[in-house]
């Protein structure tokens, strides 16, 4: 069970106006959500709550059922497990190759070299990157990039796909691409939300709107 | 267990390849190392080695047992008996209080005082040479032969030994005093390495923190790292106080043979390289345990 459950979820940073206000929304096993609006809307703060990188300033946020909020700053890296974070601006290690890179979340669950390196080419192979294994994520275009992310994102097979803009700078060939990945992760069980205001995705992935207007669900 | 296995052997396999990514300033902060733990080495290896050759060589302390008044020939000889079987007792010897006199007599300026005693005041003795030289020994057989049947007063002739225990006590607080000193140093010197580490890898820890790493995943490669700097600098010191040994030794051979002394340096008991090693081990791994959790910003 991978749901995700918010209650009056409110996000206030100091010396801010609210970026969400009273936000209520259930995300079922194996859903897939598109989280719209405009930029500003809170899309981002929406996605970070979820991950328990924010914690709320008001209300609560359950993570198949446990209360995410209330736990220890020890415990939430079990909860962040649990997901695959495809960052809008990608955060990769340039220091590392691309391999080295998707390898990283197994380093952290402790995998064993061998599993781990299978696991990692097979991740690669799935956004088509095997051939660029051992390069630099910077001689990487921007498409690449965001697919080495998406590797990473499931490379230790997460029940959850958060992804944040995964369609931002890109045109619209790879946007397409992307967007069939995220299909496919859908179809076999995994829980996607993507934070997005490129319109054709949604289209392209026809998931449930979750619309964002000003810190709040609009409609 | 064996993900956990795991975890130490990639934590301690980055942080081999990170000492080895900037091997100058590896080397760099291992000779400092170095030379802050060589220091209190050599001193303690010299004063362990004077402290020793100053026992074997220096007049031996005595303990003298004073018999009681109207001790008889049989009472001696039974106190002389028990100190034979004495296992703490090199040699012992009788002093006749007739023999005693004699010697006083003998000294100059004293003669005309025993002449004009009525009688001998002085009690037959027994001069034992123990086989100890610390004081707290000494102290302990005088004690011990004190309550012997027989036995009136005994007294130890420890003023040498006395003086000898505190010097050596004194040096010995002195290398320590150093030791912690520098020991501090050490640490203080991974504390700022691990900081300047953990900085130059702040990424990869901000993004192995996102991706569900535990405070301990992200600590423990710079552990292993202020270790193997602490590991490093403790052979680094173990190599500069062999050096020193050398040279100093080359200086001492000389003297040595002129004196007839021993006075050249033997090297550091096995235990005790290992021992001085394994805390520079320590000590990097506590100065790098330090320096992550001042700087949780960073973790």
């Amino acid at each position: 069970m991978s749901r995700i459950a918010l209650s009056g979820v409110c996000k206030r940073y100091p010396g801010q106006q609210e970026a969400l206000s009273g936000v209520t929304c259930t995300i079922d096993t194996g859903e897939m959500v598109a989280v719209t609006g405009p930029s500003g809307a809170g899309k981002s703060t929406l996605l970070k709550l979820m991950a328990t990188i924010e914690r709320p300033s008001s209300g609560t946020i359950l993570i198949n059922d446990q209360n995410v909020g209330a736990l220890r700053r020890a415990a939430l890296p079990f909860v962040r497990r649990h997901f695959g974070l495809v960052f809008q601006d990608h955060k990769l290690l340039w220091d590392r190759s691309v391999f080295a890179n998707v390898l990283l979340p197994l380093e952290i669950l402790g995998y064993g070299r061998r599993d781990a390196a299978g696991r990692a080419r097979a991740a690669l192979e799935k956004v088509q990157l095997l051939h660029r294994e051992k390069a630099s994520p910077v001689t990487l275009s921007g498409g690449e990039q965001q697919r080495l992310c998406i590797a990473r994102a499931i490379v230790h097979r997460p029940t959850i796909l958060l992804a944040d803009e995964p369609t931002g700078n890109l045109d619209a060939e790879y946007a397409r691409s992307i967007g069939a990945l995220f299909r496919e992760f859908h179809q076999i069980g995994v829980t996607v939300v993507i934070a997005t205001h490129d319109e054709a995705l949604v289209q392209q992935l026809q998931p449930r709107v979750l619309p964002l207007r000003d810190g709040r669900i609009a409609g | 267990m064996t993900r956990w296995l795991n975890a130490h052997r990639r934590a301690a396999a980055r942080a081999l390849r990170h000492l080895l990514a900037a091997p100058l300033s590896t080397a760099f902060n291992t000779v400092v190392i170095g030379i802050a733990l060589a220091l209190p080495l050599l001193f303690y290896l010299t004063i362990q080695h004077a402290d020793q050759l100053a026992r074997r060589h220096a007049p031996r302390p005595e303990i003298s047992l004073f018999l009681k008044p109207g001790a008889t020939e049989k009472d001696a000889s039974a106190i002389a008996g028990r100190l034979k079987a004495h296992t703490a007792v090199e040699s012992a010897r009788f002093v006749g209080k007739d023999q005693a006199l004699k010697a006083l007599e003998a000294r100059a300026g004293l003669g005309d005082i025993v002449a004009g005693l009525g009688r001998n005041p002085l009690p037959d003795a027994f001069v034992v040479a123990p086989k100890a030289s610390h004081v707290a020994q000494l102290t302990a057989l005088r004690d011990e032969w004190a309550r012997w049947p027989g036995i009136a007063d005994a007294h130890v002739d420890s003023d040498w030994a006395r003086r000898l225990d505190h010097f050596v006590r004194l040096a010995y607080q002195a290398v320590w005093l150093l030791g912690g000193a520098l020991a501090v140093a050490l640490a203080t010197i991974t504390f700022n390495t691990i900081r300047l580490q953990m900085l130059a890898h702040r990424d990869e820890i901000d993004v192995s923190r996102l991706i569900g790493a535990t405070e301990g995943y992200i600590r423990r490669p710079y552990l292993y790292f202020g270790a193997y700097l602490g590991l490093l600098g403790g052979s680094t010191a173990l190599a500069l106080s062999e050096a020193a040994r050398f040279m100093l030794n080359r200086y001492l051979e000389p003297v040595s043979a002129l004196y007839g002394l021993p006075l050249t340096l033997p090297p550091l008991p096995a235990t005790d390289m290992l021992l001085a090693v394994g805390l520079g081990g320590l000590l990097g791994w506590a100065g790098a345990g330090w320096s992550v959790r001042t700087h949780r910003e960073y973790t």
